[in-house]
C-alpha cells in the first residue's frame, strides 16, 4: 500500500493551494500526517480549514500544489483517496429513519462492501463503539452522544486507514464528548490516523500534533505542549489566541 | 458497482416503507383525483333547465317545443311565461335558457318558408352556453328538416361524435389524469428525496464515499418509478373498474408509453433538486412545474386548438402534451404503435436531453 517515498505518511501536502476567484481560500500550505497520529487541524471560521479537508477528501481539486492522502495522489487519484479515508461531519450525517444498524448497512453499501463483510465490520463497530443494544433502534430516538457514535461507527465501516472528524463534538455533553476522546485513542492505537477539528481547545490538548490555521496558511504547527511551552503559555486556548490574534489590529 | 445501486435502492425504499402516511397519500390522492374529475367535474350536460315562450300557439309551434323537450338534455321548467320575466326565470334559476317561438312564427313559415325563433341563454357559464347554443342549433335544424320542402335550409349540419360517443367525461379525465399524476408523483418525490439529503447533510456523507452520480441517480429514484408506475396503474384499473373506460389498446403500450414519460417526470425532478435548496422549495417548483401545465395547457382540459396562439406554442414544449395525445390514442381509439410514434419520438427526446441536463447540473453541484 502506498507508495515508496511517502511510506509512513498518511497525509503529505506540499504549496496546496486553492482559489475561488480573486480570492485564495487556502495558500501554499505544507505539512505531514505520519500514521497512527491524532492530528488536531485548528483555526478560526473563514481560516481555511473546511477547504483544505474537502481538498484532502477529494470533495474539491486544488488550485496548484501536490500531496498524497493514503497513498493516493490528490491531483491524479482523487477518486481513489475517498476509498482510504473516513469522514464524520459535525452534523452526524444519519437517517433518522433508519436502525443503527441499517445506517451502517447503506454507508458500507455504497463503499461497494457486500453483505458478508458489512456484517463482519459492523458488528465489531457495535462491540467496540458499545452500540449492540441500539442497534436495532431508530437512530432519530437516539440522544446526541449515541448519534456521535452511530455517526463515527459509519466513517468506520468500510476499514478506512484515515478518519476525518469534522467538529466531531459540537453540540455533545462533557461526559459524551470525553468518552468520544477515549474511542479516539483508541482508533489511533489500532493504527488508524486521526484527523480532527475542533473549536474546544481542551481537546486540542489531547492530540499527538495540532495545527493552527490563520487567513488561508498554516500559522503554527507542533505538538500541544512544546506550543505551551515555547510561547511559555499554560493552556492552548491561550496559545490558540496568541496565535490567531497576532497581527490583528 | 450493482453493489452500491442495490444499496441505495434498499436505503429509498425502507425510508419509503417507514412513512406509510406518505405512501397512503402517494396512493390515495390518484384514486381522489380519479373520482373528482369522473364525477364532481363532469363536462358532460344534461337536463338542462329550459323555459318556453310560445306566443305562436300553433301546431307548428307545438311541434317545435315537443322536439326540444323530446331528448334528455332540455327540462322544459317554465311554459308561456310572460316575456317581461325572462330576466327572474334567469335570477331565481328557473333557467338557463329561454325559447322564444314569436307570434307570426307559423305564419312565416307558410309564407316564406323561413321563420325566426329567438334563444336566450344564461351565458355566465360560457362552456355551457355554447353546448346550449349548439343542441339548440340542432333540434332547429331536425325540426326544419322534418318540414320537408318548406324549409329554406338546404342542409343541416349534423356533427358526429366519434371515439367518445356519449361525449362521456370519464373516458376524457380518466387517461388524462394519469398524465397528471404520473409527471406530478415523479418529479415531486424525485426532488423531495434528493434535496432531503441536502438538507440533513448525509449528501455530503454520500459524496465523500466513492459511489458514482449514475449510480446515486439511479438507486434513489427507482422505487419513486415503481411507485409512480402503482399510481398510474391504479387510474387505469380504477377507471376502468368504475367508470368503465375501455382500452382499446394494447396495454403493454400503454406501460410502456408511461415508463418514458415517467423518466421526463424524474429527470425534472432531478433538475429541480440542483436548483432547490430545502424540500419546501422543491415542492412548490415540483408542483408549479408539473401540475400548471399540465392542466392548463397541455389539452388535459382545454383543447389545445383553441387556445390563443402563444399557449400553443408553450404547450408543444411540455412533455405532458404528447403523452395525452399518446395514451387517449390507446385508450380511446386503440391506437398502435405505428401511430403514435411521432409523439413518442418527441417524449424520448425530450428525456434525453433532460437526463443530459440533469446529470450535468448535478455533476457541478458535487464540485
Amino acid at each position: 500500500m502506498g507508495n515508496g517515498a511517502f511510506e509512513g505518511y498518511a497525509v503529505q501536502v506540499r504549496d496546496l493551494t486553492r482559489r475561488f476567484g480573486d480570492f485564495v481560500a487556502v495558500d501554499r500550505v505544507s505539512f505531514d500526517v505520519p500514521r497512527g497520529e491524532i492530528f488536531g487541524f485548528l483555526g478560526a471560521n473563514g481560516a481555511g480549514k473546511t477547504t483544505t479537508i474537502r481538498m484532502l477528501c477529494g470533495l474539491l481539486s486544488p488550485s496548484s500544489g501536490s500531496g498524497t492522502v493514503a497513498g493516493r495522489d490528490i491531483v491524479r487519484d482523487y477518486e481513489r483517496i475517498k476509498l482510504g479515508i473516513g469522514y464524520m461531519s459535525q452534523k452526524f450525517s444519519l437517517y433518522e429513519d433508519l436502525t443503527v444498524r441499517e445506517n451502517m448497512e447503506f454507508y458500507g453499501g455504497i463503499y461497494g462492501l457486500g453483505a458478508a463483510g458489512i456484517r463482519k465490520s459492523g458488528e465489531a463497530l457495535l462491540e467496540s463503539l458499545e452500540l449492540e443494544p441500539q442497534a436495532d433502534k431508530l437512530v432519530g430516538g437516539l440522544p446526541m452522544g449515541w448519534k456521535q457514535r452511530v455517526a463515527l461507527s459509519c466513517a468506520l465501516v468500510h476499514d478506512p486507514e484515515i478518519v476525518f472528524l469534522d467538529e466531531p463534538t459540537s453540540g455533545v455533553d462533557p461526559a459524551s464528548r470525553r468518552n468520544f476522546w477515549l474511542l479516539i485513542y483508541r482508533l489511533a492505537d489500532r493504527g488508524k490516523t486521526v484527523f480532527v477539528t475542533t473549536h474546544y481547545m481542551d481537546e486540542a490538548e489531547y492530540c499527538g500534533r495540532v495545527s493552527i490555521m490563520k487567513g488561508g496558511k498554516i500559522a503554527e504547527i507542533g505538538n500541544p505542549h512544546r506550543l505551551k511551552e515555547r510561547y511559555g503559555l499554560a493552556t492552548m486556548q491561550e496559545v490558540f489566541i496568541k496565535v490567531v490574534g497576532e497581527g490583528e489590529g | 458497482m450493482n453493489r452500491i445501486l442495490v444499496s441505495v435502492f434498499r436505503k429509498e425504499m425502507i425510508h419509503i416503507l417507514r412513512d406509510p402516511q406518505s405512501l397512503v397519500m402517494v396512493l390515495l390522492m390518484p384514486l381522489l383525483m380519479l373520482f373528482l374529475y369522473g364525477y364532481a367535474i363532469t363536462l358532460d350536460m344534461k337536463s338542462i333547465d329550459t323555459a318556453i315562450i310560445d306566443e305562436s300557439r300553433t301546431p307548428e309551434s307545438r311541434s317545435l317545443a315537443a322536439r326540444l323537450s323530446a331528448g334528455d338534455f332540455f327540462r322544459i321548467t317554465s311554459r308561456d311565461a310572460p316575456l317581461d320575466t325572462i330576466g327572474d326565470l334567469f335570477e331565481s334559476r328557473t333557467a338557463r335558457c329561454v325559447l322564444v317561438i314569436p307570434s307570426d312564427y307559423a305564419s312565416r313559415l307558410m309564407a316564406e318558408g323561413g321563420a325566426k325563433v329567438e334563444l336566450i341563454i344564461d351565458a355566465s357559464d360560457p362552456n355551457a352556453a355554447s353546448f346550449v347554443d349548439v343542441y339548440v342549433g340542432q333540434v332547429v335544424a331536425e325540426e326544419s328538416a322534418a318540414r320537408g320542402g318548406g324549409g329554406r335550409l338546404l342542409f343541416t349540419v349534423s356533427p358526429r361524435v366519434l371515439y367518445n360517443p356519449d361525449m362521456r367525461s370519464a373516458d376524457f379525465f380518466v387517461p388524462g389524469l394519469i398524465a397528471v399524476i404520473l409527471i406530478l408523483i415523479s418529479t415531486l418525490l424525485t426532488s423531495i428525496a434528493i434535496v432531503r439529503e441536502k438538507e440533513t447533510g448525509t449528501m455530503e456523507q454520500i459524496l465523500v464515499s466513492p459511489i458514482k452520480p449514475g449510480q446515486m441517480i439511479l438507486g434513489k429514484v427507482l422505487p419513486y418509478t415503481i411507485l409512480g408506475f402503482l399510481a398510474g396503474i391504479l387510474i387505469l384499473v380504477g377507471g376502468s373498474l368504475w367508470f368503465d373506460v375501455p382500452i382499446k389498446g394494447s396495454l403493454l403500450l400503454v406501460l410502456g408509453m408511461m415508463f418514458i414519460y415517467t423518466v421526463t417526470g424524474i429527470s425534472m425532478g432531478i433538475l429541480v433538486s440542483t436548483i432547490a435548496k430545502t424540500q419546501a422549495v422543491a415542492m412548490l417548483a415540483a408542483v408549479m412545474l408539473t401540475m400548471l401545465p399540465v392542466i392548463m395547457m397541455s389539452g388535459f382540459i382545454f383543447p389545445v386548438s383553441s387556445m390563443p396562439r402563444v399557449f400553443q406554442w408553450l404547450s408543444a414544449i411540455i412533455p405532458a402534451t404528447y403523452f395525452l395525445e399518446i395514451i387517449r390514442g390507446i385508450v380511446l381509439k386503440g391506437s398502435a404503435f405505428a401511430d403514435i410514434w411521432r409523439q413518442a419520438a418527441i417524449l424520448v427526446g425530450m428525456d434525453v436531453l433532460l437526463i443530459v441536463a440533469s446529470v450535468r447540473t448535478f455533476r457541478v453541484r458535487l464540485e
